[in-house]
């Protein structure tokens, strides 16, 4: 089902109207990114799915965003994989980050391991850590969010 | 005693649903280790819990069993249950699991390690007394001279590390086999890092027998009948019988036997399947291989026998014993599968992925439907493309056969192309209503 752009609008339209600040519409050839506010909208075409012997081609490769923005102005930064979350290189040693630590994208800020291989984790935006969501030494799953910056 | 109280499901689609299910049905907890695209799916959402364990593309998430074994340990599983396909005759799972002590639902590692080198397996069958074709094991051009003069042509190459119909070539006479053994050499080297090959007599028209066996802890194994699964398209069953018809008497006690010998000699535990292939002039069955798995075709097993499956399968991995024996194990009436797939059949069998815009399947005596499917369903592009079984059991086959045309056409499924006018014709097709057809006959009948 192709979507037109007066489609579009509407959809702008019946978001702008709710109560809802962000919204995430993945299907089937489809998807819809719209975050209110200073985020913008990103809506991509649907890709043709004529009946052309084309092969269905899988969509490219989408690894979770390091850190995506989000409407109080702070970004997300996901896990990029599912795995055990350790704040810190060691137990008894500083946690990598806190709330409060500068980040540069390639500060490491935690390190997620997968059956005794230790994934470090860098942060992907400069800015300071507002918050520290996941647990230390609990499962994260892949794209779940750990940390949330205050980008500079 | 052990007691598995939580179950990892490291699957997708129907089969995923169905472990969830039988789970429940036992008061098990059950957590669905999904790919990003599959945690709205049914399986995940009937689950006590899902996680994502990774990006669709199956290499990063339902093909790492680091990631799976990760994701049980971290939810505090004490199984893993894998499913077929994916990793569900991985040694590596097995023993990583074991190794963190956490039980696989499924034989011991080394059981399916032996299994998946089909040469090694064959040897096994043969010591063990199970008919094998005339063959064997080929290092170099002139052994294969010499034992293809024995055996004959046309004959098969195939590669130790196949299997499933993988890593196969046909021979058709002396002038062909060196150029055609050096191919099989290289590509078995490339898909499967074993070169090892060997011959084996080609049964032109032949029909794919496959016996259910069943092993506990405690040393006892019993069979559950055989499934006659001929209707195939390049090695893809689509549709799966028990019994299997048109096997005469002295064949399929020798079958049955020969599979629980072979399973008891190479120390088999839990559900199996041994496959034969049969020759469908003389009705003499031969050794084809072992799957260390549930079968996607495992419910006309059930619907025969009466008995749950999966739930078998987690008794065993429980340790407790099979609880019947082989004269416990009666068969009722015939039961018949077919496969639902989204793909387009005028286009080559395209896969035909998308969401669907309405699903409603019927409700009929004698009617059995495992899917995933439900109006609105997405069906990636990632996997394979089975939407739904439909599995009739009725008194006879024919009875059988005509329930499952009814249910096809009566089902509604629009937003993706299936082989639902497919399955139909070939389901009231002359040829196939007579008894068992060869495993080359769907091909040349959809021509």
């Amino acid at each position: 089902m192709p979507l037109s752009d007066e489609d579009v609008r509407e959809i702008l339209r019946i978001i702008d109207e709710s109560e809802l600040s962000e919204l995430r519409i993945d299907t089937e050839g489809f998807s819809l990114h719209v975050v209110k506010g200073d985020g913008g909208a990103v809506a991509s075409p649907p890709p043709t799915r004529q009946a052309s012997p084309a092969s269905p081609e899988p969509e490219p490769e989408r690894a979770p965003e390091p850190a995506s923005g989000s409407t109080d102005g702070l970004t997300t930064i996901h896990a990029p994989m599912l795995g055990t979350f350790y704040r810190a290189e060691a137990p008894g040693k500083p946690p990598f980050v806190d709330v409060g630590s500068k980040v540069e994208p390639d500060t490491i800020v935690c390190i997620i391991e997968v059956m005794k291989m230790m994934n470090s984790v860098p942060a992907g935006v400069a800015g300071t850590v507002a918050e520290v969501i996941a647990d230390n030494a609990e499962l994260v799953e892949y794209g779940e969010p750990l940390f949330r910056v205050e980008p500079a | 005693m052990k007691r598995i109280k939580r179950v990892f499901v490291a699957n997708r689609g129907e089969i995923a649903l169905r472990i969830v299910t039988a789970c429940q049905e036992l008061g098990i907890e059950t957590v669905v280790g999904a790919s990003e695209v599959d945690m709205h799916g049914l399986a995940a959402r009937r689950a006590d819990r899902a996680v994502c364990i990774g990006p669709a593309p199956a290499a990063q998430s339902y093909l790492r069993d680091d990631l799976v074994v990760q994701a049980a340990l971290g939810t505090r599983c004490d199984a893993i249950h894998p499913g077929y396909g994916f990793l569900s005759e991985s040694p590596k799972l097995a023993s990583r699991a074991r190794e963190h002590g956490i039980t696989f639902v499924g034989p011991p590692a080394e059981v399916i390690e032996l299994s998946g080198d089909k040469l090694r397996a064959r040897e096994e069958a043969a010591r063990a007394g199970v008919p094998v074709l005339p063959g064997g094991e080929v290092a170099s051009a002139a052994e294969a001279r010499d034992l293809a003069e024995t055996i004959g042509y046309p004959l098969l190459v195939k590669a130790a590390g196949g299997g499933g119909g993988r890593g196969i070539k046909l021979v058709r006479d002396a002038d062909e086999l060196e150029g055609l053994l050096s191919l099989a050499r290289s590509e078995a080297g490339a898909a499967f890092g074993d070169e090892r090959l060997y011959l084996e007599r080609f049964i032109a028209a032949a029909r794919h027998v496959e016996v259910q066996i069943a092993a506990d802890t405690h040393g006892d194994i019993v069979h559950l009948g055989e499934r006659d699964c001929s209707v195939q398209r390049r090695y893809q069953k689509l549709i799966e019988e028990a019994p299997a018809p048109s096997l005469d008497p002295a064949a399929r006690d020798a079958i049955r036997d020969a599979a629980v010998r072979f399973a008891e000699a190479i120390g088999y535990r839990n559900l199996g399947t041994v496959e034969f292939v049969v020759d469908s002039e003389t009705g003499e069955p031969y050794f084809l291989e072992v799957n260390c798995r549930i079968q996607v075709e495992h419910p006309v097993t059930e619907a025969v026998t009466g008995r749950d499956l999966v739930a078998l399968q987690l008794r065993i991995a429980d340790g407790r014993a099979l609880g019947f024996t082989q004269d416990d194990v009666t068969l009722d009436g015939h039961a018949v599968e077919c496969r639902l797939n989204a793909e387009d059949v005028a286009h080559g069998f395209m896969p035909s992925p998308g969401t669907l815009s309405l699903f409603c399947v019927p409700e009929l005596a004698g009617l059995r439907i495992d899917t995933h499917c439900y109006p609105g369903a997405l069906i990636p592009p990632y996997y394979d493309s089975l939407m739904a079984k439909l599995i009739a059991h009725a008194a006879d086959r024919d009875a059988a056969l005509d329930v499952l045309i009814e249910a096809l056409e009566d089902l509604d499924v629009e937003g993706v192309e299936t082989n639902r006018t497919l399955l139909i014709s070939v389901l009231g097709h002359d040829d196939f209503r007579h008894g068992a057809v060869t495993t080359e006959w769907l091909e040349r009948a959809i021509v």
